[in-house]
């Protein structure tokens, strides 16, 4: 019982400053919560962090929101989900309803738009440099498939600025059509000897 | 009355927003400019520069903003329920879908397509704040004037501590704010 506590404790408590400190929204949670719940606390796989993105980006609403509602779900249960629903959705709802009451104050203060700008360049390193860990394990893999999937998602969503969800959908069926293609083949050779 | 129109509404963005982030945008201003308007198109910009500025999902922070204007903490707080309750019901479906089915090879074979997909859309949102920090709004461009020194040398320092210690990233991340806010300042 002490242990459960302390998981929700720790689950709030990680949630609530991944959400305080995520500017931009939307992707840049996922590495933030890669980096502390695979990296620091082990308490998924790095595979499974993966594949619970990209469920988080596939369904509606915020990818913050939906990616927090899997790992607490994943981790502690459906009280686990309340639990860290709570700690993403209090921060911005804290932040947004005190500068509601005085943002013009805040929009024009030099100190904060100093601060944000400096900021800017932190998240980018932070991005970089979980992307880095990341990319290099699909490329370890060596696997042509991954690899061109990973490229072309780049490029499809960078350059050409196609709808997420599409990629997210082609990309699973290029996935699906690999394995068909394999048990296909394993099937053949089965039968040929 | 209030409370419900607001509760339906964000009950809308949050149930028809796919795909995160400014793809919500064009629904909330539907919503909240046009159909009920609750905001002018003015005070919709500055919601989506504060949004931008602040940390938290664009629909989060436009459920709180708005429904703090319309009907005080109430209205946010029932804005808010609002736009997650569609993502609990529809992720809890597919987490549910996922753990059950996970372990069959054609479900595998879509999650191994997946998982590369994932990180280049990561990389894809990195390189945009990077643009964004080192080029400013104009975006990309060759001209070595419009690059932004301080913002690169905080890139590539944040990202050598980072490769080489690999702190905590909240404090990279605030320590870059503090050091830059600082340095801009001054100059």
């Amino acid at each position: 019982m002490e242990n459960k506590k302390h998981i929700y404790r720790k689950l709030f408590a990680c949630t609530f400053y991944l959400s305080a400190f995520t500017f931009g929204g939307g992707f840049v949670i996922v590495p933030l919560m890669k980096k502390k719940f695979v990296d620091d606390l082990k308490w998924i796989e790095e595979n499974e962090m993966l594949n619970l993105a990209a469920i988080a980006q596939s369904s509606p609403g915020a990818v913050a929101v939906n990616a927090a509602i899997l790992l607490g779900h994943r981790i502690a249960g459906i009280s686990g989900a309340l639990v860290t629903i709570s700690g993403t959705v209090l921060p911005p709802l804290i932040t947004l309803s005190v500068i509601s009451l005085f943002y013009a104050a805040f929009r024009d203060n030099i100190v904060v738009n100093a601060i944000l700008k400096g900021m800017q360049a932190g998240v980018a390193a932070v991005i970089a440099d979980v992307v880095l860990n990341l990319g290099s394990n699909v490329l370890k893999e060596k696997d042509m498939v991954s690899a061109i999937i990973m490229a072309g998602a780049f490029i499809a969503t960078f350059f050409l600025k196609i709808n997420v969800i599409y990629i997210i959908l082609a990309c699973g069926c290029i996935g699906a059509a690999k394995i068909l293609i394999q048990m296909k083949k394993t099937q053949k050779d089965g039968e040929a000897q | 009355m209030t409370l419900i129109k607001l509760f339906w509404s964000f009950f809308q963005i949050g149930l028809f927003s796919i795909g995160g982030g400014m793809a919500a945008m064009p629904l909330i201003q539907n919503q909240v400019v046009n159909l009920h308007q609750w905001l002018t198109l003015t005070e919709f910009t500055d919601l989506i520069t504060i949004a931008e500025m602040t940390p938290g999902p664009i629909a989060i922070n436009s459920a709180t903003f708005v429904g703090i204007r319309i009907a005080g903490i109430p209205g946010a707080i029932i804005a808010t329920i609002g736009c997650i309750l569609p993502s609990c019901a529809i992720v809890s479906l597919l987490a549910w879908l996922y753990f059950k089915y996970k372990e069959l090879t054609l479900v595998q074979g879509i999650l191994s397509g997946l998982r590369p997909t994932i990180v280049a859309l990561i990389a894809s949102a990195g390189l945009s704040i990077f643009i964004l920090a080192v080029w400013g709004e104009g975006g990309f461009s060759m001209n070595p004037q419009a690059i932004n020194l301080v913002s690169v040398l905080l890139f590539s320092s944040a990202l050598f501590i980072l490769r080489k210690w690999k702190p905590n990233p909240i404090f990279v991340m605030l320590g870059s704010g503090i050091i830059g806010g600082a340095i801009y300042l001054i100059i």
